[in-house]
């Protein structure tokens, strides 16, 4: 088990050394470039030449990539070209904000997404079954672009029950997280209640579930005491996978609803060429994804008894 | 010897092909869920093929500035659909529209496939280094997660049509990748392929004409998952202000350009909407019904 759970880790560090020389190489492989970025495209030849001489980027590619990468290794992310301040004081507020978002989201994601599964796993192929399949096919294939615009209209513009945006200027607001949370909830619940389903049909047809139904125990008991154990195993994965799909999520619903979160800060970022805070959201972005990979992955073997213990 | 081999290999006629199309399609009927998906596909193929023909207007023509739906043009003709901020009917805009994304979200697709296919063929049949080195790149394009991967990429080699099908490949190529392989390490120890290394066949002949056709089935189903997928995400680009260049008509740009205005005219975003929500449910009921069928067979 040790020894798995160092091999993920150093899968890990090895994935995060090449997307982050991936990164490094797409955004500063050319110093002229870079210069021009950072001080505007108004500026001469002669300030950028110098500017390049007091940054270090006349130094051979592969040792400037080395210092980049112990620099961001220490949080040292350089500054930000539109907010002139350190990336980190924009961006751990902002990955924060996220957290929020993420945190009530999958709040309301999994409990919903389980029962809804197992419901519809428990009898494959029956009414209910087909209803919860149609349902979660119908809202996935809804962008989210799209269902913030539906339920805008309807519960902005036309009910008027909440604010339209969730720019949270006065201070915390749980109503304004309410339109954000529901458009990422609709979006991606769908995908966790068809993976559940699955493990669950699949659980329903194993032979220790026949015999514990036919030798009589009551159907409620089969469900809980035995099937629930092992259906629920895969959809743990699924769940943790999904951090990486609302991280993608994110920079739509935050853009659409001007939340000021870290999906935000990297759109702005990126249509600014704000190029240290791209580098920065990037990274934070592909070291969440492969973490919880990762976590899920040592998770799951540990979860399973047969993969435990053989 | 080649005259025998070439005489007990199964002929793949054009004709055995489109057979089996029919029989599926057939098969396809008994499900009401890939029937609804059929329909909705072949509405948008048929919306973007006539568009010269059903579109009232030409898409970019500025015309009479935020009319609301039904209004009539002092020209001749109604906006059925009203107009946006700057005059262009949003019927005439979403049927052109459709032909926008139904050329460049399949093209983009088929190169992902392409690429995916080639890949997964090499890192599954030959195994080895080819494949640690494969798989290990395509988990590292994996954990991006997608958009971030998107927004990164588009906003470095900058927003065009062509960008957004290498980018959209790049993204895309490494799932697919992981398919083939998976479908190819079940398939080469099958018999016929066996048969084909004994014959002395070449390795891309075993992986093309022996491996690939007999994964083809699952492939189809995440192919058309995909292509629903893949219209979002032009939809996305367009509506983060990374798609098409204005002012050519593409759904998420529209929604995106108009967005402004959406409390008080709310037609000009909600329309194009529905379109791209109903062909993408189209898209994965078709890729539901498909499944239904294999699973049956």
């Amino acid at each position: 088990m040790a020894l798995f759970i160092l091999k993920r880790l150093g899968n890990m560090a090895l994935i995060m050394v090449l997307v982050s020389l991936a990164i490094f190489l797409l955004l500063e492989l050319t110093p002229g470039s870079v210069a021009t970025k950072v001080l505007g495209p108004y500026s001469s030849e002669e300030q950028r030449q110098i500017w390049l001489e007091t940054h270090g980027y006349l130094e051979p590619l592969w040792v400037r990539y080395f210092n980049w990468l112990s620099n961001f290794v220490q949080g040292e992310f350089g500054d930000s070209i539109r907010f002139k301040v350190p990336v980190a004081e924009v961006l751990w507020p902002r990955l924060w904000n996220t957290v929020v978002l993420g945190f009530w989201t999958f709040a309301i994601i999994i409990p919903v997404s389980l029962v809804l599964g197992v419901l519809a796993g428990m009898r494959e192929g029956a009414l209910l079954d087909r209803s919860i399949s149609v349902t979660s096919i119908i809202t996935t294939s809804v962008p989210e672009f799209a269902s913030a615009v539906f339920f805008s209209a309807l519960f902005v513009f036309g009910l008027k029950w909440l604010p339209g945006t969730s720019t949270m200027n006065e201070g915390f607001d749980p109503l304004q997280l309410v339109l954000p949370v529901l458009v990422l909830v609709v979006y991606d619940f769908g995908y966790v209640t068809r993976m559940t389903r699955a493990s669950m049909a699949e659980v329903m047809t194993t032979q220790y579930i026949r015999t514990a139904v036919l030798k009589g125990l009551p159907y409620r008991r089969v469900i809980l005491k035995h099937a629930l154990r092992n259906a629920l195993i895969a959809p743990f994965t699924i769940v943790m996978l999904q951090i990486n799909w609302l991280l993608s999520g994110v920079i739509v619903v935050e853009f659409a609803f001007a939340y000021k979160g870290f999906g935000a800060l990297l759109l702005e970022a990126a249509l600014n060429q704000d190029i240290y805070v791209i580098e920065a959201c990037a990274m934070v972005a592909v070291f969440v994804a492969a973490a919880t990979q990762t976590l899920a992955d040592i998770g799951y073997t540990y979860l399973n008894p047969r993969i435990r213990f053989s | 010897m080649s005259d025998i081999s070439k005489s007990i290999q199964p002929a793949p006629s054009v004709a055995l092909g489109l057979l089996k199309a029919l029989k599926s399609f057939a098969l396809l009927r008994e499900s009401w869920v890939g029937m609804i998906g059929v329909g909705l596909v072949a509405f948008w193929l048929l919306v973007a093929l006539l568009a010269p023909l059903v579109a009232p207007f030409e898409p970019n023509a500025q015309l009479q500035p935020m009319a609301k739906p039904g209004t009539a043009f002092a020209a001749g003709g109604s906006f059925w659909l009203g107009t946006d901020q700057l005059g262009r009917d949003v019927l005439s805009r979403i049927i052109w529209g459709s032909r926008t994304v139904l050329v460049y979200a399949p093209l983009a697709t088929f190169c992902a496939y392409v690429v995916g296919i080639v890949m997964g063929l090499a890192a599954g049949y030959y195994r080895g280094w080819i494949d640690e080195v494969l798989s290990f790149v395509a988990n590292a394009i994996l954990s991006f997660p997608v958009l971030v991967l998107y927004v990164l990429v588009i906003s470095t080699i900058g927003p065009s049509g062509l960008n957004i099908v290498i980018a959209i490949t790049f993204a895309s190529a490494p799932g697919i990748m992981r398919i083939v392989r998976g479908l190819v390490l079940d398939l080469r120890n099958r018999d016929y392929v066996a048969a084909a290394q004994t014959r002395g066949e070449p390795g891309w002949y075993i992986m093309l004409i022996e491996i690939l056709p007999n994964a083809r089935g699952p492939l189809i189903v995440d192919a058309c998952l995909r292509l629903g997928y893949v219209v979002i995400t032009i939809g996305v680009l367009g509506f983060l202000g990374l798609g098409l260049p204005p002012p050519d008509p593409d759904w998420g740009g529209m929604i995106n350009f108009s967005r402004p205005f959406v409390q008080i005219m709310p037609h000009m975003v909600i329309f194009p909407c529905i379109a791209i929500s109903s062909l993408v449910l189209g898209f994965n009921l078709l890729a539901d019904g498909l499944r239904e069928i294999s699973l049956r067979d």
